[in-house]
């Protein structure tokens, strides 16, 4: 006989999982039991959240399912927040979750919760397992569901007794995946794809706007030759950064909010606009009727509800990135000249690059600019959520695709420690640095128990400024500087680090910042960085809530 | 802003019309009706959903619908030539003697049966469109409308053809 727990271990392995994140409990005893026996790696963490980011930096920096693992009640709900923040970004994620034995479902049993009604609005799709015949099927297709299409989180429930419960041995697993509700669509209409390649050729002033949907779809090398071939210019969301090398003679960075001045000048002026693996969110585009206002917009997605959701679509194309920007490029005519156009951009890159005050004290952008400068794009940078988020954004040099991790839809405070856990496992030669403010850090700072148990060498970068920056920064600019629960006493991050047995340097000048990185690329295992910059640094370039793009506030100005 | 019909073939499974009236709710669009049972296909339901909205209001219910795993074809049948029925129950105060006869005439011009009868009340069985229902029911308010309940519409495209079952 073949249990329930046997299943799902198994159905684990033959989908390929390399590592859970996991954190055990009563109604879920059965499967960690079989984990006992198992080869696959299970990381302890220590608080469930930070299992649901694990997986889901696991499954940005590899482009494979990420898999979390919990309890009942409340070990399910600790997970809420990390699948929602995959849902928002289009993560994927398995989550399997314990469950009160069927007889008792809808009891108010002891560490009941409705986990599947709870994740109904966060999940691409979930299950409950009610027999334990289905569940072979239900892990391959939670699988599939995950990661094909627009990827995102499934969740797995599963009541105790269908973890104890027996199967005769032969039962194989299903062979294929059929769905009949679910099939994706990835080839681009060829009709559509000639429309727009037509007023690619013919427009004066077209941009690229591309986001995370080229990273999950693997399209960046295709992005970046189209582009080249095209002679677009090409300005990413904060989730498609990496996806065009930030020094190439095309890129225009990132735009929105928090984006370049001559990409939303570019974004504003131009007569074509193409979208790809984006979805015109709010702070991208900010008043939404002044964005890209004079444009015609080709929009490629594969998921066919983001085209025409908050701004008509002049070509929609459902389809997969990768696919329809191959197709592209095989049917694309040679544009006409756009000299004007390359000059209007040079001018605006010349008179409105991205700056701060260099004058010696320690800034967040320097301390940014200087690990980019050492790191050269070979590392995994993770963020947290907050200023220190769109500092790394704006001035760390990607160069690479699946080498940014950042929780963008949701903007999860504390999402970046564990997913740099995650990451790490996805990419373990290369080194993971998070970026973290002192107030995110201490959001899932819990974690250093897990990296130093298991050795796991992830280098903490904290940017503290003793405030919740970002918000004191609103604060600031919109209520008159009334810091109303902003500020942060001071923490010293070295010593709860070697609490944890783990080594850190507390940093205040600039000649320090070097020399500390540099220490935490040579130390084996976790480092610590509390870096203690000027308390009221700004993010600039920045459009008010409601702005058009264009209409930004520009900070510093040498 | 219209009101639109949408026939949906969902699979039969538990947790379906949560997931679809979550979805709504969820995104705020509006419902006017939904009526839900077992259809030609033996693991299948069909919906048949009224929701109310612009253009592309309707095309955002639309693809939202789709998007759900378990829905398994959306198709708007507003502009195609259907039929739509509504079933309505009312309970109306009658006196014998004096409104009940009334009552009854009513019931008979609106082709409504009567279902039971009672000392000082009717039940009254109709189908129709809405439109059909809402005269009744505005007729018969008069009287004293003790109870009311309607299924929502359910509706099919005219014709020999059924709506297909695949995406
Ligand atoms: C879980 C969560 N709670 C609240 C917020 C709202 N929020 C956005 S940024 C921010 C401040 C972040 O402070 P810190 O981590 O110190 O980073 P800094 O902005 O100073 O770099 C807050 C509270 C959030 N994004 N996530």
């Amino acid at each position: 006989m073949k249990t329930g727990a046997k299943i799902l271990i198994e159905g684990l392995q033959h989908e390929g999982v390399e590592v859970i994140f996991g954190y055990p409990g009563g109604a879920i005893l059965p499967v960690y039991d079989e984990l006992y026996n198992s080869r696959m790696k299970h990381i302890l963490v220590r608080h469930e959240q930070a299992a649901a980011h694990a997986a889901d930096g696991y499954a940005r920096a590899s482009g494979r399912v990420g898999v979390c693992l919990s309890t009942s009640g409340p070990g399910a709900c600790n997970l809420v927040t990390g699948i929602a923040t995959a849902y928002m970004d289009s993560i994927p994620v398995v989550a399997i979750t314990g469950q009160v034995p069927t007889a008792l479902l809808g009891n108010d049993a002891f560490q009941e919760s409705d986990i599947t009604g709870i994740t109904a609005p966060i999940t691409k799709y979930n299950y409950l397992v009610k027999d334990v015949a289905d569940l072979g099927r239900v892990v391959r297709e939670a699988f599939y569901i995950s990661g094909t299409g627009r990827p995102g989180p499934v969740l797995i429930d599963l009541p105790k007794d269908i973890q104890n419960a027996g199967l005769a041995d032969e039962t194989p697993l299903p062979e294929h995946v059929a769905l009949r509700g679910y099939q994706p669509t990835y080839r681009g209409h060829a009709r559509q794809i000639d429309t727009a390649l037509r007023m690619m050729a013919e427009a004066e002033r077209p941009v690229i706007y591309a986001g995370g949907g080229i990273i999950l779809s693997g399209a960046s090398q295709e992005l970046v030759e189209l582009a080249e071939r095209m002679g677009i210019p090409v300005t990413t969301t904060l989730m498609g950064l990496g996806c065009i090398p930030c020094d190439h003679p095309l890129n225009l960075g990132m735009l929105g909010m928090h984006g370049t001045c001559y990409a939303n000048y570019a974004v504003t002026d131009c007569d074509l606009l193409i979208a790809v693996g984006v979805r015109f969110d709010d702070r991208v585009t900010g008043r939404i009727e002044a964005f890209a206002p004079g444009a015609q917009i080709v929009h490629i997605d594969i998921d066919p509800a983001e085209i025409g959701k908050n701004k008509p679509i002049d070509v929609p194309i459902v389809g997969d990135a990768k696919t329809v920007l191959q197709a592209m490029i095989q049917r694309m005519k040679p544009p006409g000249a756009r000299g004007k156009w390359q000059d209007q951009i040079r001018v605006w890159k010349e008179k409105y690059p991205l700056q701060y005050r260099e004058d010696g004290a320690l800034r967040p952008q320097y301390i940014i600019r200087e690990l980019s400068d050492l790191l050269k794009g070979e590392a995994v940078i993770v963020s947290e959520v907050g200023q220190n988020q769109m500092w790394t954004a704006q001035y760390f040099c990607f160069k690479k695709p699946r080498t940014w991790i950042t929780s963008g839809g949701l903007g999860t405070m504390g999402y970046g420690f564990p997913a740099a856990m995650g990451a790490h496992f996805a990419q373990p030669e290369v080194p993971v640095f998070v970026i973290a403010g002192d107030g995110s850090f201490q959001m899932n700072i819990q974690e250093l128990g897990t990296v130093a148990q298991y050795n796991i060498p992830v280098k903490v970068v904290i940017l503290n400024n003793m405030y919740l920056g970002m918000v004191r920064q609103w604060q600031e600019i919109f209520y008159d500087r009334r810091y109303s629960y902003t500020e942060l006493p001071s923490v010293e991050f070295v010593k709860i680090a070697a609490a944890y047995g783990i080594d850190g340097v507390r940093v205040e000048t600039c000649d320090e910042v070097l020399p500390a990185m540099k220490l935490a690329l040579d130390t084996d295992g976790p480092f610590v960085m509390d870096f203690r910059i000027e308390r009221e640094e700004n993010v600039y370039p920045m459009v008010p809530a409601g702005a058009a793009i264009n209409e930004m506030m520009q900070g510093y100005m040498k | 802003m219209k009101a639109h019909t949408l026939s949906v073939l969902v699979e039969n499974r538990a947790g379906v019309l949560s997931r679809v009236a979550g979805m709504f709710s969820r995104r705020g669009f509006n419902i006017e009706s939904l009526a839900v049972g077992t259809c030609e296909v033996p693991d299948m339901s069909r919906m048949t959903i009224v929701a109310i909205g612009d253009d592309a209001e309707v095309e955002q219910i639309k693809k939202q619908l789709n998007k759900l795993v378990d829905v398994i074809k959306v198709t708007d049948i507003t502009d195609v030539e259907n039929v739509g029925r509504e079933l309505a129950l009312i309970k109306v105060n009658t006196e014998p003697g004096g409104s009940r006869a009334e009552v009854m005439q009513i019931a008979d011009i609106f082709r409504a049966q009567i279902i039971d009868v009672a000392a000082k009340s009717l039940v009254l069985e109709v189908t129709g469109d809405s439109g059909k229902i809402n005269a009744l029911e505005n007729l018969l308010r008069q009287y004293g409308i003790t109870e009311l309940v309607r299924t929502g519409k359910i509706a099919v495209v005219r014709g020999g053809k059924g709506l297909k079952s695949s995406k």
